[in-house]
């Protein structure tokens, strides 16, 4: 299993990311954004969060145009696995990867806390460890994380199990910590091989730091 | 040329910060305000005079990179 992970200028998770997989047994790689390849033994991608670009003109906005993107929309649309975690999550709405956009927080505070999160659809390789409705503890950590789509694509994200996660209270009734449209945390394309959140699940791995719920998320891709 | 590009998040998408800005001025006691948007300007000198085709090009720019337009609306302006 090898998990490659990229690293654009601003990018601050990528060695959390990489000591999260590679204590799960994975094989990781970083590579730096201007890499025109992803690494042929690749088996999931993550877009690691951060500030990629210092945030300039929209969170994930310049990133986008980075020389790996190309490589990154190529290797998506022929079925591989992406993962994109709070920036990555935003550079990859913002290359049309996945629907929706990230905002400003409503309360226009930069979040950075444990929250709860309800499990929405485990029917993909990400969330299949867990099952519908359970509630785990994941850190956010991030000033634009309030999901927006328009009405329509809302319906085609619940008409196609798009929607993966949901910010919840620790009973899994809805608590919205940024706005969100309908509490939502993290979606995925419509085939189910690109998948994007704002919390961290790589800094969720051992209990003695808050929390190992972030362990069952990640191994999912282990099994592929 | 210059190119004058106002981009703001488009109606129906809240907008938080200008929701701020409307409540401080209220706190300010700056009465009959009754909606305050917060956007973004962006100038770009341009090296052509034909408005056409800078307008062709800026527009470009826009759906490309400057405005995110699931939810952002842009305006241009050439000066």
């Amino acid at each position: 299993m090898k998990v490659t992970i990229l690293q654009f200028p601003g990018t601050n998770c990528e060695y959390d990311t990489q000591h999260a997989f590679e204590g799960l047994g994975a094989t990781t790689e970083i590579i730096w954004h201007k890499s025109e390849s992803i690494p042929s033994d690749t088996n999931l991608l993550v877009v690691a969060g951060g500030f990629s670009y210092g945030d300039y003109l929209r969170s994930g906005a310049i990133a986008k145009f980075s020389p790996v993107m190309k490589a990154v929309s190529e290797y998506a649309r022929n079925g591989g696995k992406v993962l994109g975690i709070c920036n990555g999550f935003q550079v990859l709405t913002e290359a049309g990867l996945l629907p929706g956009a990230l905002k400003r927080n409503d309360g226009l505070h930069f979040i950075s806390k444990h929250h709860h999160l309800k499990v929405q659809n485990n029917d993909n390789i990400f969330l299949e460890k867990l099952n519908n409705g359970d509630v785990v503890n994941i850190p956010i950590a991030h000033h634009d994380g309030n999901y927006f789509i328009d009405p329509d694509g809302l319906k085609d994200l619940y008409a196609n199990n798009q929607v993966l996660l949901t910010y919840s209270d620790e009973n899994g009734n809805s608590k919205n910590p940024n706005g969100s449209v309908d509490s939502i945390a993290g979606v995925c394309n419509k085939e189910k091989n690109v998948f994007g959140l704002m919390p961290h699940p790589e800094r969720a791995m051992e209990a003695i730091l808050g929390s190992d719920d972030g362990v069952k998320m990640l191994q999912g891709f282990l099994n592929a | 040329m210059k190119a004058i590009v106002n981009v703001s998040l488009k109606a129906g998408v809240l907008d938080s910060q200008g929701k701020a800005v409307h409540h401080a001025l209220d706190s300010l006691h700056f009465s009959g305000v009754n909606d305050v948007r917060v956007g973004k300007q962006i100038i770009l000198k341009l090296d052509t005079d034909d408005k056409t085709a800078a307008m062709a090009d800026v527009t470009k720019m826009c759906e490309d990179l400057l405005a995110n337009t699931v939810i952002e609306d842009y305006e241009i302006e050439l000066v």
